[in-house]
C-alpha cells in the first residue's frame, strides 16, 4: 500500500472551514493522551476546563480579559504573516505600546468622568508605541534583508527589561514614587481615573463585562479586512505574499510595502498593549512575573495560524483560545498541571498544519499488489 | 590575574556559550539538509528538563547517571525534531510556522513547564553535575587555566563535535550527499539520494544536540530546574548558524563571543561595577549584539557569496520539480 499526495487544483471551501475545526478536536484528543500518560482524568480535567472557560457565573467576562489581548496579537500576526513577512515580536511591540499608552494616559488624565480625549491619545500613543518598535526588525529587513523572524524575537527580551527597568530600577515617570506601598514593592504609576476605559455590562450570566479593547479589536479586524481585501494596497500585499518575484515584475514596491506592513503589525500590538493598561492594569505593568509571563505576544500567533490570517476568524480563535488561557490560569493547580495550556494550543496549531495537507493536496491510496489499481470513475 | 574581569568572563563565556554551540551545531545540520526548525528553544527546554529528570531518579555512579542523563536528553530533543521532520518532510507544512509551533508545543509555557510540574522537579539542586576535569593545580594556571582548563567534559566533547562535522561535511560521502540535499534536492535525487531520509535524520539528530544543549543549563551551568531556564538561547543558536555561514568552526568562535556577553551581566553586578542603567543594558547585550551581528552580516557581501543552502525551507516534491 502507498498513500500518494496530488495536488488540488481548486480547494473547496468547505475544507478551509472544516480543517481548522477538525485541528482543534483532533488536539484535544491528543492532549488527552497526554493527561491519560502523566495519570490526570482527561474527561474531567476537560470539565473543569469548558466550565472555567465559558459556563460558570462570571467565567465569560474572564474570558473576555484574555480574548482582547489576543485579538490585538493575532490580528497583529495575521497582518504581517499574510506577506509571509514573520514578525513574531507582537510581544515586545505589545510592551512598548502599554508603555507610550501610560505615559499619555497619566499625562492627560484627571480625577474627573471619562475623557475621550485621553482615550483617544492612549490609544494614538499605543500603536505609535508598537508601530516604532516593529519598524526597527521593519528597517532591518527592508534596507538590509536581515531576518526579520530573529531580530523581532530579540527585541521582545529587550523591551522586557526595559519595562522592568522602568517600574524596578529606576524613578521613571511610569513609577509609583510616593504612599506607603510604594516603599514596599515598586508598582507602576495608576491612571487617572478620567483616562481608565470604560466597559459595559450585559445582562447574562450574572453580568458580562465588555471592555472598550474588545470593541476596539473588532473594529480593527474590520479595518483590516477591508485593508486587505479592498484596497490596492491589500491587493499587493497578499501578492507579494504569494510570489515576490510576480510582484517585483508587477511593480510593487517591496521596501514601502515591508515598511508599511510591519508598521500596521506593531500599531496593532501595540494598541493591545494600550488596551491592556486602559482596560486592565490600569497601570504600567513592568513585573517579570505579570504581563511578561503571560505571553500573548506569542498566542496571537497560534491564534492567527489557526485562523489561517482571516480578521473575522481571528476574533473568533482569539475567544476560544482565551478561554483556554483563562480556564489555565484559574485551574492552575494538581488536576490542572501548568504547561497543559501551551500543550494543548501546540497539538492544535500542529493538527492545523498538518491539515493544511488535506487543503492543498488530494490523498490518493494506492494499492500495490501486482494488480494495475482500477480506473477512477469519472 | 585569574580573577580579572576578562579572565573570568571568558571563562564563564566558553560555559555559556558550550549550549548554544550545541545548539547551533545541530541546527547547521538541519539547515545543512535544508530544514530550517525554529523550534530550537522549545527542543533545548525538553532535553533540559528530562536530562534533569533522569540525574534526580537514576541512582547509580555520578559518571554513569550523568552519561544517562545526556542520553535521555538527546531522546528527548530527538523526539521533539521528529514531529516538526514528520510535519515539514512528508506533509509539506510551512517550515517557519511549524518550528514557531513546536517553540510553543515544547517551551516555556508548554511541554517543558508540564513536565517540570508533574514531575515535581522545581527547587531541587542537580543530584550530579557536571565539573571540571582538570587538577586544580592546572586550572590555576595563569589566564589559560580558568579559561582551557576549568571546564567540564561537554566543552572538550563540543570541541572534538566540531572537529567531527567538519569532517563529516566536507571529507565524507554522506556530508556531500547533506549539501546537495540542501543545496539542490531535485539534482540529489536524480544522484540517487533518498532525500527524505536524509532530511528527517539530520533534523532529527539536531534535535538531539538540541536537547544535549538544554542538558548543559540543567547538568553543568546552573545545575537546577528553573521553568523556562533557556532565556532565549536557543534564538541565539539559530541566529548564530546564520552569521557563522553555516560552518561549524565559526559556530564555535561566535558561540564564546555571545556566551561572554551573556557571561558579562552576572560579573559586572557581582563586582558592584555599576555604569548607568546596568542591569538594563548588560542583560539586554546578547539580544541587542545578535541583531548588530545579523545586520552586519546581512548587509556585507561575504553574507551573500556564502549564504544559506539554497533549498533552506522549501519543501520536496518529486512530482512538482
Amino acid at each position: 500500500m502507498r498513500v500518494r499526495f496530488e495536488r488540488r487544483l481548486d480547494q473547496p471551501r468547505w475544507l478551509t472551514l472544516a480543517v481548522p475545526a477538525g485541528s482543534l478536536v483532533v488536539a484535544f484528543v491528543i492532549a488527552g493522551v497526554v493527561l491519560l500518560v502523566t495519570g490526570h482524568n482527561p474527561i474531567s480535567t476537560y470539565r473543569q476546563l469548558f466550565d472555567a472557560a465559558f459556563l460558570q457565573t462570571g467565567a465569560l467576562s474572564q474570558t473576555l480579559i484574555t480574548t482582547t489581548p489576543l485579538m490585538f496579537t493575532g490580528l497583529a500576526a495575521a497582518a504581517a504573516f499574510r506577506m509571509r513577512l514573520f514578525n513574531i515580536g507582537a510581544e515586545g511591540q505589545l510592551y512598548l505600546g502599554a508603555t507610550f499608552a501610560a505615559a499619555a494616559g497619566i499625562y492627560l488624565g484627571d480625577g474627573g468622568g471619562t475623557s475621550w480625549l485621553a482615550i483617544t491619545a492612549m490609544v494614538v500613543a499605543g500603536c505609535l508605541g508598537g508601530a516604532l518598535w516593529a519598524l526597527i526588525p521593519g528597517v532591518l529587513r527592508a534596507f538590509f534583508r536581515t531576518n526579520e523572524i530573529i531580530t523581532s524575537l530579540m527585541l521582545n527580551y529587550v523591551a522586557g527589561y526595559l519595562i522592568t527597568y522602568l517600574i524596578f530600577e529606576s524613578e521613571s515617570y511610569w513609577r509609583q514614587t510616593t504612599g506607603f506601598n510604594a516603599t514596599v514593592f515598586p508598582t507602576g504609576k495608576p491612571l487617572p481615573a478620567s483616562a481608565v476605559w470604560p466597559s459595559w455590562t450585559i445582562d447574562l450570566q450574572g453580568g458580562i463585562t465588555v471592555p472598550l479593547g474588545l470593541l476596539l479589536g473588532l473594529g480593527t479586524a474590520v479595518v483590516l479586512w477591508v485593508l486587505y481585501r479592498r484596497t490596492r494596497f491589500g491587493f499587493e500585499v497578499q501578492v507579494l505574499g504569494d510570489s515576490e518575484r510576480a510582484a517585483r515584475y508587477g511593480g510593487v514596491r517591496i521596501r514601502r510595502k515591508i515598511l508599511a506592513v510591519m508598521a500596521i503589525s506593531g500599531a496593532i500590538a501595540g494598541l493591545g498593549g494600550a488596551s491592556q493598561v486602559g482596560d486592565f492594569s490600569h497601570s504600567l505593568d513592568g513585573d517579570p512575573n505579570g504581563l511578561q509571563k503571560l505571553g500573548y505576544g506569542y498566542t496571537g500567533i497560534v491564534v492567527a495560524a489557526l485562523a489561517r490570517y482571516n480578521p473575522f476568524a481571528t476574533c473568533l480563535v482569539a475567544f476560544l483560545i482565551g478561554g483556554l488561557e483563562n480556564a489555565g490560569n484559574t485551574l492552575q493547580g494538581a488536576d490542572f498541571p501548568a504547561g497543559l495550556v501551551g500543550v494543548i494550543q501546540g497539538i492544535i496549531l500542529f493538527s492545523a498544519l498538518g491539515g493544511e495537507l488535506l487543503v492543498r493536496y488530494r490523498v490518493r491510496i494506492a494499492h500495490r499488489s501486482g494488480v494495475a489499481p482500477a480506473p477512477e470513475a469519472a | 590575574m585569574n580573577n580579572s574581569l576578562i579572565v573570568v568572563v571568558l571563562a564563564s563565556g566558553v560555559a555559556y556559550g558550550t549550549p548554544l554551540l550545541y545548539a547551533a551545531l545541530g541546527e547547521l545540520l538541519a539547515e545543512r539538509s535544508g530544514v530550517l526548525n525554529l523550534g530550537v528553544e522549545g527542543m533545548m527546554l525538553v532535553g533540559a528538563v528530562m536530562g534533569f529528570w533522569a540525574v534526580q531518579r537514576v541512582h547509580v555512579t555520578s559518571a554513569l547517571s550523568l552519561a544517562i542523563a545526556i542520553v535521555v536528553a538527546m531522546v528527548a530533543g530527538a523526539a521533539m525534531a521528529s514531529i516538526h521532520a514528520f510535519l515539514v518532510i512528508t506533509l509539506r507544512a510551512n517550515q517557519i510556522v511549524s518550528g514557531l509551533a513546536l517553540t510553543i508545543f515544547a517551551g516555556a509555557a508548554g511541554l517543558s513547564s508540564y513536565l517540570g510540574n508533574d514531575l515535581n522537579l522545581a527547587d531541587s539542586p542537580a543530584a550530579h553535575q557536571f565539573g571540571p576535569i582538570f587538577p586544580s593545580s592546572m586550572q590555576n594556571w595563569p589566564i589559560v587555566g580558568p579559561i582551557l582548563f576549568g571546564q567540564n567534559i561537554l566543552v572538550y566533547l563540543s570541541w572534538a563535535l566540531v572537529v567531527v562535522l567538519i569532517w563529516y561535511l566536507t571529507r565524507t560521502r554522506h556530508g556531500l550527499n547533506v549539501r546537495a540535499v540542501g543545496e539542490s534536492p531535485a539534482a540529489a535525487d536524480a544522484m540517487g539520494i533518498n532525500v527524505t531520509a536524509y532530511r528527517y535524520v539530520h533534523t532529527i539528530a539536531g534535535g538531539a544536540l538540541a536537547g544535549v544543549a538544554g542538558a548543559t543549563f540543567t547538568l553543568a551551568i546552573t545545575p537546577q530546574w528553573v521553568n523556562g531556564i533557556t532565556g532565549g538561547a536557543g534564538w541565539i543558536a539559530i541566529a548564530l548558524v546564520i552569521f557563522s555561514f553555516w560552518r561549524p568552526e565559526l559556530c564555535l568562535v561566535g558561540a564564546y563571543f555571545f556566551g561572554s556577553l551573556q557571561a558579562l551581566a552576572p560579573e559586572l553586578q557581582a563586582r558592584q561595577i555599576s555604569l548607568g542603567p546596568t542591569v538594563l543594558w548588560t542583560s539586554s547585550l546578547p539580544y541587542i549584539a545578535t541583531i548588530i551581528a545579523l545586520v552586519v552580516i546581512s548587509a556585507g557581501r561575504a553574507g551573500r557569496r556564502l549564504g544559506a543552502p539554497a533549498a533552506l525551507g522549501l519543501p520536496y516534491t518529486r512530482e512538482e520539480r
